[in-house]
């Protein structure tokens, strides 16, 4: 379990000589001592548990920071909301194994080699047989003068970035504008940083030292396509600039940046991200060799020159460098596990490729990037107009893959990384071009030991044996056996495409049949409905099914024609199709009656509107209660008193609100800036007005809403499928959020838009859900199932990359315009109001089923005992009814 | 029982008209609640109204569909799925098996006449 502090009882007092080394074969476990708690050291004991099947240790970790380890490189995630909890890495339950010992808040200080302990700053001595140093690195920060000042932060641990975040939300509420920053550095974590800043609504400008952006990573046309792109995304960049001072401002705080060209500029935050140090301190205070940049030198093995002594991740000198990735380094918690468990395995050399999204930028750089082989060729595509640089570096005839640099567009990533040092054998250009680059080119075939996921050393064939043999017919199967695409993720669509082929190859079809009657998926039959504009079921099932439907895929085709524009939904032969919910536009309660909901938008009611609920409540003597979605619930309403309720609410101006259907629901929203302190944008006028727009329109599952008038986010927006959160700028727009069951916090889609901008995005995502998602999928489960995710989703829908947004624009404008109430229209029409008979040989007989007893004050139904038991019973409301 | 054998324990509920193809209707018969349903092809099938699983009186606004060859309702409760003509639970979601009652149904001249004495299905 995961400890607070050391705790007294690690003190080992009693054992601080020398094991004799003659003791280390007897049967008592060997302790293993962990210096960090990063994602390395995360790897290593996760692999040794597992792997140390005869109980030869037991595990001590030690780390400084006061976070179980968690995901480091998915840190600016932190600005979208993920968490310390979401970012925490792999299964909380290593930490309640017997084996292991977690202590947080321990930061380690000395190291006695000939005693075989470490010593932490609170005293605590730690007694091991062996240690592993994985203290990783911490950020340098460069002499310049005014880098300790307040409002100057680095960005490396999840406190540094709360820090950042806090500052941030501080400054700008004192400063009351928009506030300027500076990154200093132009690498991959200064580009994380500065787009970290802009979530946050920060001007900022990126000072790079070096001529380019991502001088490690890609080359000089890369980092010049890189900087157009960054540069095209509002953040000002500065290469070849080095930063000569920074000054405070009266208030002691961080006010302004000299560069070395004698210029300046305002900020009120300044990130420093110009690189890592190996935290080695340990090892050179026990007179352990360094290397010429620093980090434990160790062999292939990770062992140091003191047998008892390895290391692994940033602080290891492995092969003369250290390595600032993080695939290499679970690389060595792989060897080191092999070796502590009596192993020969060895290092195999470091896979630097990197691949990531900055800025919602793709850049990859892989194998041989610089093209250093001799003899080696570049192949370049360049658009420099749709802001793409893609270059792969091939062997001296043109035939092998090498290594290269994709920037702007890494979607040929995962295809290629895996053929690198491999004959490509198809048109290199085929992975350049701007069409088939992500699927690679077709008839490409990878080898059993291509290494697919870097990250966790997974070949295709393991992924092929995974299916083959192990049984895996879905990516979560796959993932749980081979761990492909756990980390980062980058590799799933070859992952994904390995999989599907070996299941073919197998003869095995995952079924994605929607019921015994239709094979296709929502989606697929939504496509068909949409292209053949068939209306009616029977149409439906005779061409496209098979027998007369179900509870499964009737009320799937209801819900497609709905949202397709089919009229009311209990026009013609559609009613036969609807769930009761739906056939009767009331909710089903367990004893048979319903209940029923007006629709408030943005939860915002006149004193008339309350008072016309609670007369209505009152003449039909029914239980309200008030909703999560700021409305209001009446229940206890027999199917045959419907029409009459419905009467009175339309009346009094209510309108269904679709309580009962997989559709909108609520848009719900805080009081916002007209009546609040602190609300900068009215948010009740915003949710008003999209409850208004997307009222009725059917969905794969129930939609919710909210809005949130300021960052304090009283609306709990990001619970919700669309939240949208002001800023000084204008709107924030999360999606993929629920509560429920699985509860899921809205991630980030897209910033600072203004209301016309706000509402077409919400338009096009919610049509491009509605089309796309399963039957019952919310909008979090469909995003984590599409391929590609919300950078998926964020590309069709924001940056229109499918180029169907004017079509899904369209789509939603239809809605918007064929809306009609759809209790109005039932009053209307004598035909439809026939169903709401208790029975259709007695229709002025009451179910006398229906029993009710008091409570607090109202009506709840009776339960079989009280039945039974002759309680006092209110058998339904018989009150006059004002017609 | 046989409804030729036994004419005169015949009772006539409703007009055919009354009912919608493919949906259900609940109907009183000697006090008891009964849930019809008017198939396709005309054809009317008459199970208990009371939902076995969560006791509420609701089988008739059940969804009414295929499973093979079987015409089925499915509770609105809790989604079991029931064969219209023999009462047999086809899917108990992960419940114990429990049985409609079912009567027989004929229409004359577009009546629908219902065999008083409950049949077990």
């Amino acid at each position: 379990m995961p400890q607070e502090k050391d705790r007294p009882e690690e003190i080992d007092v009693q054992d601080q000589t020398p094991p004799d080394p003659a003791d280390t074969t007897a049967d008592r476990p060997r302790r293993l001592v962990v210096v960090g708690a990063g994602m390395v050291a995360h790897r290593l004991v996760e692999a040794l548990l597992q792997r140390d099947t005869t109980g030869a240790f037991t595990v001590t970790v030690l780390g400084e920071e006061e976070h179980p380890p968690y995901d480091r490189v998915g840190l600016t995630s932190f600005f979208a909301g993920r968490d310390a909890e979401q970012l925490a890495l792999g299964d909380p339950a290593l930490w309640d194994d017997d084996r292991v010992d977690l202590v947080l808040g321990s930061r380690v200080t000395g190291l006695d080699r000939a005693a075989r302990t470490v010593t932490t700053a609170t005293g605590q001595v730690h007694r091991y047989d062996e240690l592993v140093l994985a203290t990783g690195s911490s950020a340098f920060v460069p002499p310049v003068a005014g880098a300790d000042l307040p409002g100057v932060f680095v960005y490396r641990t999840l406190d540094d970035v709360a820090r950042l975040q806090r500052w941030v939300r501080d400054r700008a509420e004192q400063h009351d504008r928009p506030l300027r920053g500076a990154v200093v550095g132009g690498g991959l974590l200064g580009l994380e940083a500065a787009g970290a800043l802009q979530s946050m609504g920060v001007h900022s400008t990126v000072v790079e030292f070096a001529p380019r952006l991502m001088a490690v990573q890609v080359d000089e046309a890369g980092g010049h396509a890189l900087q157009r792109i960054i540069t095209r995304l509002g953040i000002e960049v500065r290469t070849s600039t080095a930063t000569t001072a920074i000054t405070a401002g009266p208030d002691g705080a961080v006010a302004a940046m000299t560069f070395s060209d004698g210029s300046s500029t305002d900020v009120d935050v300044v990130v420093v991200a110009a690189g890592i140090r190996p935290r080695d301190e340990l090892a050179r205070a026990a007179g352990l060799a360094v290397g010429p940049r620093g980090g434990l030198v160790v062999d292939d093995a990770c062992r140091s020159e003191d047998p008892h002594v390895s290391a692994v991740g940033e602080v290891a000198c492995i092969r003369g460098a250290t390595l600032g990735l993080v695939a290499p380094g679970y690389t060595m918690a792989e060897i080191l596990t092999d070796r502590l468990l009596g192993g020969q395995a060895t290092f195999p050399g470091a896979d630097t490729s990197t691949k990531l999204k900055l800025l919602g930028v793709d850049v990859a750089s892989f194998g041989d990037a610089f093209a250093a082989t001799p003899g080696a060729l570049e192949v370049v595509y360049a658009d420099p107009a749709a802001g793409v640089y893609k270059k792969l570096v091939l062997s001296d005839d043109a035939e092998v893959l090498l290594g290269g640099i994709l920037v702007g567009d890494a979607s040929a990533y995962a295809s290629l990384r895996p053929m690198v040092g491999r004959r490509l054998g198809v048109d290199p250009a085929a992975f350049l071009l701007p069409e088939g680059a992500a699927a690679g080119p077709a008839g490409l075939e990878l080898p059993d030991e291509a290494v697919v996921c870097s990250c966790n050393n997974v070949t295709a064939g393991a992924v092929r044996c995974a299916v083959s043999e192990q049984g895996a017919c879905d990516l979560a199967a796959v993932k749980g056996c081979t761990r492909a695409g756990t980390s980062c993720g980058s590799c799933l669509p070859s992952v994904k495409k390995l999989m599907t082929t070996e299941l073919e190859k197998s003869g095995l079809t995952v079924s994605r049949a929607l019921c015994e009657h239709f094979e296709q998926t929502r989606a697929e039959l939504f496509e068909i409905v949409r292209v053949t504009r068939l209306t009616t079921f029977s149409e439906i099932i005779s061409r496209h099914g098979r027998g007369r439907g179900c509870d499964i895929c009737k009320p799937v085709v209801a819900s497609v024609l709905a949202s397709l524009g089919g009229g009311h939904i209990l026009a013609g032969e559609q009613a036969a199709l609807q769930d009761t919910n739906d056939h009767v536009m009331a909710n089903l309660q367990k004893d048979g009656s319903y209940s029923v909901v007006p629709r408030i938008p943005g939860g915002e009611v006149t004193a008339e509107g309350l008072i016309a609920i609670g007369e209505v409540a009152r003449d039909f003597g029914l239980y309200t209660k008030i909703t999560g979605g700021q409305r209001i619930d009446l229940f206890g309403v027999r199917l045959e008193q419907l029409p009459a309720v419905w009467r009175r609410l339309v009346a009094a101006g209510f309108e269904s609100g679709h309580a009962y259907g997989k559709s909108l629901r609520t848009v719900k929203s805080c009081v916002g800036s007209t009546w609040c302190r602190y609300g900068v944008q009215d948010s009740v006028g915003l949710a008003v007005a999209l409850e208004l727009r997307y009222r009725g329109l059917r969905s794969p599952h129930k939609l919710k809403l909210g809005v949130s008038g300021c960052a304090r986010e009283c609306a709990e927006a990001r619970g919700k499928d669309v939240g949208v959160i002001a800023t000084e700028q204008g709107w924030n727009l999360y999606v993929g959020g629920n509560g429920g069951a699985t509860p899921r916090h809205a991630q980030l889609l897209a910033a600072d838009l203004d209301n016309d901008t706000l509402v077409r995005t919400v338009d096009r995502f919610l049509m491009y859900y509605v089309r796309t998602a399963d039957r019952l999928q919310r909008t979090a489960a469909w995003l984590e199932e599409l391929d590609g995710g919300l950078d998926h989703v964020r590309e069709v829908v924001v940056e229109d990359a499918l180029g169907i947004g004017a079509d899904l624009e369209q789509a939603m404008a239809a809605h918007v315009d064929g809306y009609a109430d759809e209790w109005a229209a039932v009053l209307a029409d004598p035909e439809q109001l026939r169903k709401f008979t208790a029975f259709v040989n007695a229709p002025d007989h009451v179910d006398e089923s229906l029993q009710y007893v008091p409570e607090r004050g109202q009506i709840r139904p009776a339960t079989p005992s009280e039945r039974t038991g002759g309680a006092v019973l209110i058998a339904g409301a018989e009150l006059e009814v004002r017609r | 029982m046989s409804l030729d054998a036994a004419p005169e324990s015949l009772l006539a509920v409703c007009r055919l008209t009354d009912l919608v193809p493919e949906r259900g209707a609940a109907a009183l018969v000697d006090g008891e609640q009964v849930a019809l349903f008017r198939m396709v092809d005309d054809e009317v099938l008459a199970v208990q109204q009371l939902d076995p699983y969560s006791g509420a009186n609701v089988m008739s606004r059940g969804i009414v569909g295929t499973r093979g060859e079987a015409w089925t309702v499915a509770s609105p409760m809790y989604k079991q799925v029931f064969d219209l003509r023999t009462g047999e639970c086809l899917d108990t979601q992960g419940r114990e098996p429990r049985r409609l009652r079912t009567w027989p149904v004929r229409c004359r001249d577009g009546v629908v006449l219902l065999a008083r004495g409950p049949r077990e299905g």
